[in-house]
């Protein structure tokens, strides 16, 4: 969380900003972050600064795999990796490991 | 301006950023693994739950395998030096890093941690390998790079076969999974095959290793997991 600070923060002050009013994180499900758990956190860490009042707005990124024998991508629900077609295990992971900050509402 | 009410103050402006945001533990991670490689030293990040037999298994290597293969530890803990202590009368080098409130250890820490090994006489050249015991947590540490050249996630059999499906977001990242204190599956009723295929399931890349640091048996499939040497052949 006092890496959303410090990034937001400072593309603040690149774009002259007086305030943040919004953050929004990409988070995928395999990333290995909880959104609860920085729900939990963003008001602590954002209290006394320009962020503050910040709305905080999370894009949950679905995990896909891409499945070699079908040559087709599937959705990895709860972590499985094991394609829904033909049963193969899939070793290749097309999204579900972001953790960025996505976008900032400045004012 | 506004478009909320008639305040007029300028309407929020929507900036596109795309950051990551642990890009700099990613950077520094980057620069740490390219050290341990033109140290010609195998890093390892462990991972597991508390109590899932990390440090016994760093023990036996230490009294086992480490006579003959330079090998450190910097080992992570919420507080005590009791792991490194630990570590220490099995003839380990190991330092002791506590975290306080953070639940996972992160590059800069690593940092830190080798340059209180090298204080204590550790010349990274020398080492065959180096092992990051993370802080126990199957959450929090997956996130984190600490430019480990492989990443060994432990299971023990008392946790039970279902905890890898629990925990999809850590061993996904895993590339060695280890089944910890295999002396004990039956006591328990572990079901090896069972936990297999769960770990195959959310862990696709990882090699699958079956270990007891009570016995020593599986230890040398972890090392060769490890790509590192065998044991002597009288140990």
């Amino acid at each position: 969380m006092d890496n959303v600070r410090e990034l937001a923060l400072e593309q603040a002050r690149l774009h002259g900003a007086s305030r943040i009013d919004g953050i929004t994180l990409r988070i995928g499900a395999l990333a290995g972050v909880e959104p609860e758990a920085l729900r939990f956190a963003f008001e602590v860490v954002m209290a006394g600064s320009i962020a503050a009042t910040a709305e905080l707005h999370v894009q949950a990124v679905a995990a896909e795999a891409f499945c070699e024998p079908c040559h087709l991508s599937f959705a990895v629900e709860s972590g499985l990796c094991e394609c829904p077609r033909c049963g193969a295990i899939s070793r290749r992971l097309l999204r579900g490991r972001e953790l960025e900050l996505a976008s900032l509402e400045l004012v | 301006m506004c478009t909320t009410c008639d305040c007029g103050l300028p309407a929020p402006q929507r900036v596109d950023v795309g950051a990551a945001l642990l890009s700099r533990n990613d950077a520094l991670a980057s620069a740490l693994r390219q050290r341990f490689e033109a140290a010609g030293v195998r890093a390892i990040n462990l991972l597991s739950s508390p109590g899932s037999g990390k440090t016994a298994l760093l023990e036996w290597l230490g009294r086992h395998w480490g006579h003959h293969h330079p090998m450190a530890v910097i080992v992570g803990d919420l507080a005590t030096d009791n792991d490194a202590r630990r570590l220490q009368a099995a003839g380990v080098q190991a330092v002791q890093i506590t975290t306080g409130q953070a639940c996972h250890l992160e590059a800069a820490m690593v940092a830190d941690g080798l340059h209180r090994l090298q204080h204590d006489g550790v010349v990274l050249e020398q080492l065959e390998l180096l092992v990051i015991e993370n802080v126990g947590n199957l959450v929090c540490p997956a996130a984190y790079d600490l430019g480990e050249a492989q990443r060994v996630v432990l299971l023990s059999v008392t946790e039970g076969e279902d905890k890898p499906l629990k925990y999809p977001a850590t061993f996904h990242s895993a590339d060695v999974v280890v089944i910890s204190k295999i002396d004990l599956a039956e006591v328990v009723g572990f079901d090896v095959a069972n936990a297999r295929r769960h770990i195959e399931r959310v862990a696709p890349r990882a090699r699958i290793v079956e270990l007891s640091a009570r016995t020593g048996a599986g230890m040398d499939a972890l090392l060769e997991a490890l790509a590192l040497e065998r044991l002597p052949a009288c140990a």
